[in-house]
């Protein structure tokens, strides 16, 4: 036990006992004491100075779901805690474990509209899983202890501790006690055996089963135990945006990626077969399309460890509320061995159409411009789908989802419910302080790179080596697509004058090189991928190209078009 | 179909839990027709009972997602034959009015109860259902009513099941 310290120096203690070695952040009044303590834990605790709020946030999640572990960041009262606003519902929405730390104006000030207040416990409530105001240094240690256990279990999530400047100034004895157990919140469920034989009972039956899995995989670690089950049942597997990365995509099982822009075996298929094994998703609608006409004719089988996920949006036959890595050592204990080749067929006779009508032509395109989809190829290709790839959001996102062949764990980094343009290139350095051993690509449209661009400040001090791919359409392409297919071409503010960006990236200090020519891809992505340190290189792709198949809005999966 | 749930909530006693609640229904655009909290008959856990009405999917759905914060312990939902609830309605008259209004036979009437006789006001209390506060306002205005407030709904569900077996399920 220490005795008579800081508050401030309670919260460094707290992270400590947390094994956090690494933190983002931004310093401001209301957060200064924390600031001075950090100063004597410098060789402890790798804090990152970013140049904005939302930056510090993205990298904490960069960090945690590559590594994890949960992300930590600090952040001063009032506009350093709203700055942190969209990275909590990107938190929040994807199941990302973060802990914040925000300061706030001392407690005899709370309410007084003091110089930097804002109540930040109330604009972060429908955003946070949990979150507390700590007005006693005394209090600090439990806080931190109840934050990093709600954040990282169950289904985790961001969490925000908000501290008092009196309460970082004020003296305490200090003993961490990691919190084990809350008595209102039950993170691990217990398996239901009788819910578990049902849908062993459902999925032994079935002639066509379809497994589809999603990020719950990852965040339960259960890559293995997936492949496992997977090999005995034979059942074919497709992932959300979000599971990519959890199955490899060149196992013979794996039928593709789902949803709006994913593949169209899949897609079609969710209408064909007779027994849908979901573990670890949430039927988001980017996934489902028209729910009314979404998988109608299957057995629903949906495994979560969420139980407000089950039966939210689509009602399961049988609904079993678990963690996935036990559910799927489980199930591949009762589950009969079995092939489902000619199941498998229909998804491989679906996927020659796709390639012949979508995605030959767009690996290896006859046109006289770039197209993303070639560069995002070929970037598979060098790196073996074995990079960690973060991207941002819009036409360059879904065409990496599609043609990047992930093999790596927590190899896939993007924001997938919120949907967060300029999440990418935080995220990206997130990404690589918790992986310094593997290469980081971090595939940015030219809209969403001007977010967030600030963050190449933070890359330049904290010499970060991220790769960062601008595919480059002079367009905020995402929405022009959907001007030109359902608004006639009236590509209102969508056009976008871009300024140059391998000038500024030299301005950050940080080498960078422009490309317009296929012929120039190739070295073009070697001197990316080789270069010591960050490196930008910036793509000019075709400008009005469009991201196919797609599922229409309110279109049922099994209309996916292709063109 | 749209009806009325009531709808009640064990939370440990937080700063802030009432609003994390509270959202739950504002993100869905529900209207909360009622609500009140005190503390339970176990020393440090709160109850709520909220009245929405609303579909019996919905509702399910929102009772998952106030289970699903940290500091609810257990929340469930009942129709209206399921539990058994009050109000409590308070009626500020004139006391000369209702001291020349035929007052005496419209409280007992209702079965209501004079609270307080002041020179100027004389304030009627009435415990009862809905229906029953608001006829007898009805009949209480014929004499005139000054000020009239209305409690939100308390309700006990019929099924038996005590919290504390609830707690003891949470602490194994
Ligand atoms: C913060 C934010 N604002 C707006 C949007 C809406 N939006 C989605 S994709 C997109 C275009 C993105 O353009 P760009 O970054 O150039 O990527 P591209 O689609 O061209 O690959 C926009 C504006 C969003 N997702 N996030
Ligand atoms: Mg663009």
């Amino acid at each position: 036990m220490e005795k008579n310290i800081r508050g401030a120096e309670a919260v460094m203690r707290s992270l400590v006992a947390e094994k956090v070695d690494t933190l983002f952040g931004y310093p401001g009044g209301a957060i200064m004491p924390i600031y001075d303590a950090l100063y004597d834990f410098k060789d402890q605790v790798n804090h990152i100075l970013v140049r904005h709020e939302q930056g510090a946030i993205h990298a904490a999640q960069g960090y945690a779901r590559t590594s994890g572990k949960v992300g930590v960041c600090f952040a001063t009262s009032g506009p350093g805690a709203t700055n942190l606003i969209t990275g909590l519902a990107d938190a929040m929405i994807d199941s990302t474990p973060v802990v914040c730390v925000t300061g706030q104006v001392a407690s005899h000030l709370l309410g007084t509209d003091a110089f930097q207040e804002t109540d930040v416990i109330g604009i972060s409530m429908p955003v946070t899983k949990w979150n507390i105001q700590v007005t006693k240094a005394e209090d600090i240690a439990g806080a931190m202890a109840k934050a990093f256990y709600i954040a990282g279990s169950g289904r985790p999530g961001p969490v925000l501790v908000d501290i008092t400047k009196d309460a970082q100034f004020g003296m305490t004895d200090f003993e961490y006690k990691p919190c084990e157990k809350i008595r209102s919140y039950s993170p691990k469920p217990t398996i239901q055996m009788n819910d578990l034989n049902a849908a062993v009972d459902l999925l032994n039956s079935a002639q066509k089963p379809f497994l589809v899995i999603g990020q719950g995989i990852i965040l339960s670690g259960a890559e293995k135990e997936l492949v496992a089950f997977a090999e005995k049942s034979g059942i074919p597997v497709a992932s959300t945006l979000l599971g990519l990365g959890a199955f490899p995509t060149d196992h013979p099982l794996y039928v593709g990626y789902l949803g709006m822009h994913g593949n169209y075996a899949p897609n079609i298929l969710t209408n064909e077969c007779d027994v849908l094994l979901a573990i670890g998703m949430r039927f988001d609608d980017r996934v489902t399309g028209d729910v009314s006409r979404y998988a109608k004719q299957a057995k629903v089988i949906h495994f979560d460890i969420d139980a407000a996920e089950l039966n939210k949006i689509i009602k399961a036959d049988v609904a079993v509320l678990a963690d996935a890595k036990e559910a799927l050592v489980h199930l591949t204990e009762s589950i009969t061995p079995k092939k489902h080749e000619n199941w498998l067929e229909e998804f491989r006779a679906l996927e020659k159409i796709e390639n012949e009508s979508v995605v030959n032509e767009a690996k290896h395109p006859t046109s006289d411009k770039l197209k993303m989809a070639e560069v995002v190829n070929l970037l598979s290709e060098k790196t073996d789908g074995k990079a960690i790839i973060v991207t941002d959001v819009g036409q360059h996102q879904m065409i990496t989802s599609r043609y990047y062949q992930y093999k790596g764990y927590r190899s896939n980094v993007t924001s997938g419910g919120l949907g967060t343009m300029g999440f990418s290139l935080p995220a990206a350095i997130g990404a690589k302080l918790g992986n310094p051993e593997k290469t980081v690509v971090a595939i940015i449209g030219d809209g969403g790179f001007q977010m967030t661009i600030q963050e190449l400040g933070t890359i330049l001090q904290a010499k970060v080596d991220v790769k960062i791919l601008i595919l480059n359409n002079n367009f905020l392409g995402m929405v022009r697509q959907w001007q030109q297919l359902f608004f006639d071409r009236r590509y209102s503010f969508t056009e976008i004058v871009n300024p140059n960006f391998t000038a500024i990236a030299k301005g950050y200090s940080i080498d960078a090189l422009k490309i317009t020519e296929r012929s120039e891809l190739d070295n073009g992505l070697d001197t990316l991928l080789n270069s010591t340190g960050a490196f930008l290189l910036e793509v000019v792709v075709e400008q009005e190209e469009n991201v196919f198949p797609m599922i229409e809005t309110g279109a049922s999966v099994s209309e996916i078009r292709l063109n | 179909m749209e009806r009325a749930y009531n709808i009640s909530v064990f939370t440990e006693n937080s700063i802030g839990i009432l609003n994390r609640i509270t959202i739950i229904f504002t993100r869905r655009h529900l209207n909360i027709e009622s609500i009140t909290a005190s503390e339970s008959e176990v020393k440090g856990v709160y109850r709520y009972t909220i009245v929405v009405n609303t579909s019996l999917d919905q509702v399910k759905k929102v009772v998952a997602q106030i289970e699903k914060q940290v500091e609810v312990l257990k929340a469930f939902f009942h129709t209206d034959d399921e539990v058994v609830h009050q109000e409590i309605a308070l009626y500020k008259l004139s006391t000369e009015a209702f001291a020349n209004g035929g007052a005496e036979k419209i409280v007992r009437e209702h079965h209501a109860r004079i609270l307080t006789i002041e020179k100027d006001f004389t304030i009627v209390e009435k415990t009862g259902q809905p229906e029953e506060l608001t006829v007898l306002f009805n009949d209480l205005s014929s004499i005139g009513v000054l000020e009239f407030v209305r409690s939100g709904r308390v309700a006990i569900s019929k099924p038996m099941k005590t919290l504390e077996h609830y707690l003891e399920e949470l602490e194994n």
